[in-house]
């Protein structure tokens, strides 16, 4: 497990980048880890960012249907947000795990 | 008298009320299982009906073979579950009490999910076989196609039989070589994941088949409409891939019942504990088959090793005793592989298709993540099988958990 320091807080990140416990994520180390994505956040970010981790606090499985049903975004603004490869980049900088797909 | 019912007479349901009429007994349990749909269909042999190796007698039996005497089948349409008064209504106004309830409504494919999926191209150049229906047409389109750009694309996870549009693709190559067009046909794969398949080593594998094959692979790809006029399908961010024929995997929901009875996720599939198959709020009612929100593939071997966990705790739970029974997600899928071929694989939650052998009193050992051609006469023979042993309940020489018996770590 590697150690990295980002906005002044030490935390573990696995291989691919994700932080491995979604307890030490804070606002600031959400807007470092958009930095890192190319990404400046706003609030918009941060109000997917809420949902995604309320979603991932309860168990319950991640789609980026189920953010485009969430009320905050649709489908195409999620993709504005977080351009390329949605759903990862915003699970990355939510600090939750990568979501798996079931198959 | 106490009440079983069970909501869906396709592979899950079917299997259930056999092992629970051999069970229970017929003096103190009646069984229902509701259906509104009179034809089984043999869905794995879909895939072979668009290159005319099997045809649609081939796939359909009367759904009443294979509900044994002692079990009350009803046709019809459910409304709703009334899960707080233990009911269960039907459309038509009739009304069914549970003591204790099991929910195998399946999923279903929905193209209408997506703008201009069913447009004016639909079963004309735009395709889906996971229908008899959509099978049957593709069939037909097939026979006199010259080529040009196929491409196979999924729209949406998680999706029912997760291998059998890498089957397709495997498959189709095969039968325009087989045709003498295959120089003619450009073949594209279209998937929202990241690789041909989740996991890496299976993805490694069927990547180098593809590569092989000289089938093209898209990641990333999610569909938010199809333009008929143009023949492109289009991403949410833009992206657009020109066809001449799409066959797609439309997005998978679960049945619109489970919605009305407030108790499906935003897919219509219905949450429950992925270990013991129980509700996790309704404790009478149990999940089983594609109807669940259960991490890993919706495929009938799943359903199939599932089924006798649910055996187990459902017996547990009568008796007022703990539910010890839990599921590991053992999946195992045979992939054509074209050719006369096959490949294999075997995996659950946390363990990932690995590749080895996998061991099968009297018929195997079958190789897995190799491409042989005793994986694809395993395929063939699993039709019979299927109709004479597995529908009825019987038991099969395979472990419902998996087993690391074989696989090379």
């Amino acid at each position: 497990m590697a150690q990295k320091t980002i906005a002044n807080v030490t935390v573990s990140i696995n291989e691919e980048g994700y932080l491995e416990n979604m307890s030490e994520w804070t606002k600031e180390l959400g807007s470092e880890l958009a930095k890192e994505e190319g990404i400046d956040i706003t609030d918009k970010h941060f109000e997917v960012i809420d949902f995604i981790r309320n979603k991932v606090e309860k168990g319950e499985t991640l789609t980026i249907r189920a953010v485009g049903k969430s009320g905050i975004v649709n489908i195409k603004e999620f993709y504005q947000l977080f351009p390329g490869a949605p759903l990862k980049k915003a699970t990355k900088i939510s600090g939750v795990p990568k979501p798996t797909s079931c198959i | 008298m106490k009440k079983l019912l069970v909501l869906g007479a396709g592979t899950a349901g079917t299997m259930m009320v056999n092992k629970f009429r051999k069970a229970l007994s017929i003096d103190e349990w009646e069984i229902t299982i509701v259906d509104k749909h009179r034809t089984h269909y043999y869905q794995p042999g879909f895939l072979f009906i668009p290159f005319g190796t099997y045809k649609k007698e081939d796939v359909i039996k009367p759904k009443t073979d294979f509900i044994p005497v002692g079990v009350n089948y009803i046709l019809s349409d459910v409304d709703k579950i009334e899960s707080e008064n233990n009911k269960v209504l039907l459309k038509g106004g009739k009304i069914l009490i549970y003591d204790y309830l099991i929910i195998a409504t399946g999923t279903q494919t929905c193209p209408e999910e997506t703008p201009g999926m069913t447009g004016e191209l639909w079963q004309k150049n735009v395709f889906d076989f996971y229908t008899i229906d959509g099978a049957v047409k593709l069939h037909n389109f097939l026979k006199t196609w010259e080529g040009g750009k196929l491409v196979m694309s999924i729209t949406e996870v998680p999706y029912k039989c997760p291998v059998a549009p890498i089957e397709f693709v495997c498959l189709a190559e095969a039968y325009f070589t087989k045709k003498g067009i295959r120089d003619k046909v450009d073949i594209t794969y279209v998937t929202p994941m990241s690789g041909v398949f989740t996991k890496p080593k299976a993805t490694k594998m069927l990547g180098d088949l593809f590569v092989d094959k000289n089938i093209n692979v898209i990641t990333d790809f999610y569909t938010e409409k199809i333009d008929n006029e143009n023949k492109k399908l289009i991403s949410y961010d833009g992206k657009e891939i020109d066809f001449d024929l799409l066959t797609v995997v439309p997005t998978n929901m679960g049945d619109e019942m489970i919605a009305r009875s407030g108790l499906g996720d935003e897919l219509n599939f219905v949450p429950v504990n992925k270990e013991t198959l129980q509700h996790e709020k309704h404790k009478n009612i149990f999940v089983l088959g594609d109807a669940s929100n259960i991490p890993t593939s919706k495929a009938g071997s799943v359903a199939h090793f599932s089924a006798d966990i649910l055996f187990e705790n459902f017996m547990s739970a009568i008796e007022n005793r703990p539910l010890l029974s839990k599921f590991d997600g053992h999946a195992n899928c045979y992939i054509e592989t074209g050719y006369g071929k096959g490949s294999l694989i075997d995996f659950n939650y946390d363990t990932e298709p690995l590749p080895g052998m996998f061991p099968l009193p009297g018929i195997g050992p079958f190789g897995l993540l190799k491409d042989t051609k005793i994986n694809h006469y395993g395929k063939l023979l699993f039709r019979w099988i299927y109709w004479h042993i597995l529908l009825k309940g019987k038991e099969m020489p395979i472990e419902s958990h998996m087993t690391m018996a074989g696989k090379e770590k």
